[in-house]
């Protein structure tokens, strides 16, 4: 692939700039509006728990060890362990389950 | 919040992250015929996973440039809702060129550390986070493209799981405190299940987290607004 190549990719790479950049820089004022606000206040919860389930436990190709790194992490995280620690346990947990 | 420690502390486990899931990237890559330089090429420009692999599929296809264009836009558009919502969190030291340089780092790990810390967002903080993460995207890809299968499967399989174990750590504990947030990611999740296993439609990812986020989000809004802040002085009231 040689030329191809490059228009496919600088359409890729720029689409996915603007498209991340341009509502960045645009919306440099804070929104007053509560609705709005409310709105964007749980956008990051709604997407990490619909990024996470289901598919968490289809990440492993066995349903046994993905859920047991899912319950190693629900548990660690409600006793409010750090990013990597939560991260670090649910890896050694599918590791683990994953050997038998 | 504008530790550049704190930064480089926080984008470790996105890192590690990463390095597993652009590994398999990589190893897509040289399976499908480009050269090593062109993976990496396409993991350094773009950042972004569920955009990279449809990107590469319709790429080889010799899919149309449209066809193209559509899937990253539709694919990515979850970014355009993610910048909105921390455009609302960085601090007044993130000004337009700093937003320039380092808007193209809002992925979804980097953006769900950077929003979910309940502390204004400053620059620093913000490039410094976003190092790690780079820097284990591009060498994943790389070593993926170079030597294919040599991690022993046990080992990234386990990885596989780092990024939502890390999800995960983000979006439970304010859930205990929340029972508006409780709410919202329930009602998310609910959905989220719903499309994946439905039989009617296929569904990309990207679409599927979109419908998600703005559907529980809204419920949310409607039912739960939050409290305005009030810095203001409060005499008289």
């Amino acid at each position: 692939m040689g030329n191809e190549f490059f228009i496919y990719l600088a359409v890729m790479a720029v689409s996915t700039y603007l498209v991340r950049t341009v509502p960045f820089t645009l919306v440099s004022r804070k929104i007053t509006n509560r609705f709005i606000r409310s709105f964007l206040t749980y956008v990051p919860y709604a997407v990490l728990s619909a990024m996470t389930v289901p598919a968490i436990f289809h990440s492993t190709g066995s349903l046994i060890s993905a859920t047991a790194g899912f319950v190693v992490a629900l548990v660690l995280s409600l006793f409010e362990r750090s990013l990597i620690t939560v991260a670090f346990f649910s890896c050694l947990a599918v590791f683990v389950v994953s050997l038998f | 919040m504008n530790s550049m420690r704190k930064g480089f502390l926080d984008g470790l486990p996105i890192g590690l992250g990463y390095l597993a899931v652009s590994f398999s990237f990589g190893i897509m890559g040289t399976n499908y015929g480009l050269k090593i330089w062109q993976t990496l090429l396409i993991s350094m420009t773009c950042v972004t996973s569920a955009g990279q692999f449809a990107g590469l599929t319709i790429m080889v296809s010799a899919g149309s440039l449209v066809e193209m264009l559509l899937s990253q836009l539709i694919i990515n558009s979850r970014y355009s809702l993610m910048s909105v919502s921390l455009s609302q969190q960085v601090d007044d030291g993130f000004k337009t060129p700093a937003r320039i340089a380092l808007g193209h780092f809002i992925t979804d790990e980097i953006f769900a550390v950077a929003s979910s810390r309940g502390e204004k967002v400053g620059k620093r903080y913000f490039a410094a986070l976003a190092v790690l993460p780079y820097v284990g995207w591009s060498l994943g890809t790389l070593l993926g493209a170079i030597c294919g299968d040599i991690l022993p499967s046990s080992i990234s399989t386990a990885l596989s799981v780092a990024l939502y174990g890390m999800f995960i750590a983000i979006f439970i504990p304010p859930m205990k405190k929340s029972i508006s947030i409780t709410v919202v990611v329930l009602i998310s999740v609910a959905i989220s299940v719903f499309l994946y296993y439905q039989p009617f439609f296929e569904i990309s990812t990207g679409i599927s987290v979109i419908i998600c986020a703005v559907v529980a989000s809204l419920v949310g809004a409607i039912f739960f607004p939050i409290k305005e802040e009030r810095k203001e002085v409060q005499h008289g009231e």
